[in-house]
Parts: structure tokens; sequence; C-alpha cells
């Protein structure tokens, strides 16, 4: 069923207005289509898994939720009608790198960042190091962790303005078996108190406990969009996910924005 | 006025090159090379020595700033720190400025364990009003750093981003650098007013700093 933009701006319950938008959404890079025509919708209180190929256009996607990228062609519209960029005190985004200083302690990092949220009601850095299962004591500078270790100071530092939407890029990499069942424990809280996670991953296994839909890129187009079966934390009480509307580009033509 | 997220920035640049001390060690070898080399090519004893002092000590100081400012968001790269700093509410003027008041402090650093090289070196006598030295010379290194981290943030995409920052600075530099050197000139030898050069740096500082802090946004939120 496609629908129009006016319908897409609210959930199909019309409850809660969505938490991002993306309409017809394409990025290039030169002559080279990172996207192509991307529509979707992003509840609160949902997880989106993307997954796809290297170069399929995932972290491009979660860039450009971030503001930190503007879309060629099309809009991207976040908390109902803010550019991400103005909204960007309330977007958390995690990427490949650590996005730390390698020089300073876990701590000093984090307070570092914390002093640049003025007005925003953070996380104590003890308290979000505490969060992600690190000891906030520890004196070694984040040069001296293992990449596990920076991994979980990494999301320690996403998590610390209390985001309302936050955005994973690969997550899960570089951390034992142990550390992703906790990560997924701490996502799952997350996501409980109506925030929505977007998180790309190769290894689906990992985020399946949390994720509500599946998303696959393609070549930077939507290839197939899927219900997950989220086995902690369900958002909304623990019914049925809601229903995202997400945009199949097939490059050219109208993308058609489906009711799943 | 410094706001909380500015002393953040710049305590936090400060502490990282107190633990590292990389741009420090490498400005400070590299000025005291350039200073000995000079003394060696030209001959420091003299009335020689006093008119190419200025220009010695200030083409030292820049030579030795632009290694630094080569490496001044190289920290900010390494591990997408930028990002982060990108995504934060705070303004980027901040972070800006923080940065050239961190790398102004660094190089005065310099200057200032430099100065008995120098005047070792060039076996100098100061003539006229040495305490206008403390003006000018912190004029010629705002100029200097100012410039050379707005131009550092600018071609930090790029891949010859070293060559690119020389190639940019120098040129922009000239009008004070002319200043700085005309100025220390005239401060080490007596002859001459350098209240005109002081004058020239202070506007030259003034109007490039504020352009700096209004297009640095811009540049920081480049793609």
């Amino acid at each position: 069923m496609n629908v129009t933009a006016s319908e897409a701006v609210r959930s199909p319950t019309g409850a809660q207005p969505v938490c991002a938008r993306l309409d017809k959404v394409s990025k290039l890079f030169g002559p080279f289509a990172a996207l192509r025509q991307v529509t979707a919708e992003l509840e609160p209180g949902r997880c989106y898994v993307l997954i796809g190929e290297n170069g399929a256009g995932k972290s491009t996607l979660l860039r450009i939720l971030a503001g930190l990228l503007r879309p060629s062609f099309g809009t991207v519209k976040v908390f109902g009608d803010l550019e991400p960029h103005d909204a960007r005190d309330r977007i958390g985004y995690m990427s490949h790198a650590p996005m730390l200083y390698d020089e300073l302690t876990a701590l000093e990092n984090l307070r570092y960042f914390s002093n640049l949220y003025p007005g925003r009601s953070c996380l104590t850095p003890a308290d979000a190091l505490r969060q992600v299962g690190l000891d906030p004591d520890l004196t070694r500078t984040l040069g001296q962790y293992s990449q596990g270790m920076r991994q979980r100071t990494s999301l320690a530092r996403v998590l610390l303005p209390a985001p309302e939407l936050l955005l994973l890029d690969e997550p899960f990499s570089n951390m034992d078996v142990e550390s992703v069942s906790q990560m997924v424990e701490l996502l799952a809280g997350f996501r409980q108190g109506n925030r929505t996670i977007v998180l790309t991953t190769h290894q689906r296994e990992h985020a399946a406990p949390i994720a509500d839909w599946v998303l696959a890129l393609r070549a930077g187009r939507v290839a197939s969009f899927e219900p997950g079966s989220p086995k902690i934390g369900l958002g909304r009480g623990g019914g049925e996910p809601g229903s995202p509307k997400i945009g199949l580009g097939r490059g050219g033509g109208e993308p058609g924005s489906h009711t799943l | 006025m410094m706001t909380r997220a500015m002393w953040t920035h710049l305590v936090k640049d400060l502490r990282i090159e107190l633990r590292s001390l990389d741009a420090f060690v490498s400005m400070l070898f590299f000025s005291l090379l350039v200073v000995v080399l000079f003394s060696i090519a030209f001959d420091p004893h003299g009335e020689f020595s006093r008119d190419i002092a200025g220009g010695v000590l200030s083409v030292a100081t820049m030579f030795a700033s632009v290694s630094a400012l080569n490496q001044a968001w190289a920290r900010e790269i390494r591990h997408n720190v930028i990002d982060a700093q990108r995504m934060a509410p705070s303004p980027g003027a901040e972070l800006f400025l923080a940065k050239v008041i961190a790398n102004f402090l660094f190089v005065t650093v310099v200057q200032v364990i430099l100065a008995p090289f120098f005047l070792i070196f060039y076996n100098l006598h100061i003539a006229g009003q040495a305490w206008l030295l403390a003006i000018v010379l912190p004029l010629g290194t705002w100029a200097l750093v100012g410039n050379g981290i707005f131009f550092a943030a600018l071609s930090i995409r790029t891949r010859n981003r070293e060559l690119l920052l020389s190639l940019i600075l120098f040129p922009i530099f000239i009008p004070a650098l002319l200043a700085m050197v005309r100025a220390t000139t005239s401060i080490l030898t007596g002859d001459g007013d350098p209240s005109l050069w002081i004058k020239l740096l202070l506007g030259y500082d003034i109007i490039f700093t504020t352009v700096s802090l209004l297009l640095f946004d811009v540049v920081f939120h480049a793609e």
C-alpha cells in the first residue's frame, strides 16, 4: 500500500509521531550512488537492524540520520519536522572508530564530551561507564584498552547525553560473545525507554534478540525488509512490532512506500 | 569570554600535549636547528646579526609552528573524534578558538625557551625597547597559529594536507610575517619606530581571527 507524505508523518497506530522519516533519500559521492531513493519511517521504541554487504550504504544511511552527511536528493526529518543537524544533541552516533582520544582515560574522555552538552541532563561519566560494564576508576589511557573495551567506552560516550535516537555502526565488531550479550541487554533496556535504535551489523544473529525490523540494503537500495523476532525488551509492552513504512527504491521510478 | 565548552576543549588539548609532548618537542628541536643553522651560515658577530635576527626568529617560529599545526587536527581525525565533536551541540567556533589558544601557548613556550639561545648564538644586545617584543611576538604568533589552525581544518580531508597547509598558509601570512620581522628588527637595532608594524599586526589579527571565527562552523561541518 502506498502512503502519502502526510500519512507517513504518523505511525500506523496514530499514537506517536515517527522518530525519523526518510523520503526518497539518495546520496551520491561523485558518480557513485551510495543510497538510492530510500524511504523509511522509524518509530519510537523500536530497534531497526540494517544488514547488507560492504558498500551497501548502511553507514551512509546512519551518517545521514546523524546529520553528518546531507542527502543529495530527498529529505530527512527527525523528531517531527527537525533537520538531523538541528537535533544532533538528541541523536547518539557510534561509528566503526571509537571517536575517543587515545591519550585520555575513559573517564576523562567522557567528562570531556559531557561538558560539550550544555543544558542537557547527561548521565554522569562514571555512571555511563558502569552501564557498559567498565570500571570508571581505571587509570589506563584508552590507547591501552583492548578493542572490546574501546567499543564499550564508545557506547558509553553515545549513551552519555541520553539520546532519543541511537545510531550504532557495527557495535558488535571485535567483541566476545559475552560482551555482545551484555550489550544487547543494555540496548534492550535503552529501547524500553521509548528510544529508537538503528544499528548495522554483519552478524545478524547477535542483534536478533532485540531486532523489531531487519532491513537489508543492497547497492544503496532497500532489498528486503522483514519483521524481527525480538526476545528481550519488547517495546510497547511486548506487543507486535509496529508497521514501519519502508521504501523499495527501484532507481528512476517512484519508490513504493509499503506498509507491511 | 571563555565558555565552559571552550575551556573543556582547551584543557583537553593541554592535557593531551602534556602527556605526549609531540608538538612541543618537534617544534623546539626544529626551531633550535633553524637558529643554529642560520648562525653557522651567517657571521653572528657584528651589526649584520642584529639586522637578520628578527627575520631568523620569525622564520624559525614559522617553520616550527607549521610542524605542530600540521598535527593540530591529527588526533581528531585518527579515531573520527571530529564526528563526535560535530554531533555535540556546542559551537565549532569554540573548538577553533580553544585550539588556537592551546597552540599559541605551545609556540610561546618554545619562543621563551628559544630566546636565551637566540641571544647567545647571535650575540645580541637589544638596542630598542625590549618590552615591545612581548607585544610583537605574541601578535605575530597569534596571526600564524590562528590562520594555521583554520587552514589545517580546511585541508583536513585532503590527501596532501601537509603540503596544502604550507601552500595556503605562507602566502596569507606574508603581511603578518613582514610586520613581525620589521617590528622585531626595529626593536633589536633601535632604528625606526615599530609602532606602525605593531598596529598592522594587531589589525591583521583582528581581521583574520574574526573571519576565521565566522567561517569555522562552515568548514567544521563540511562533509
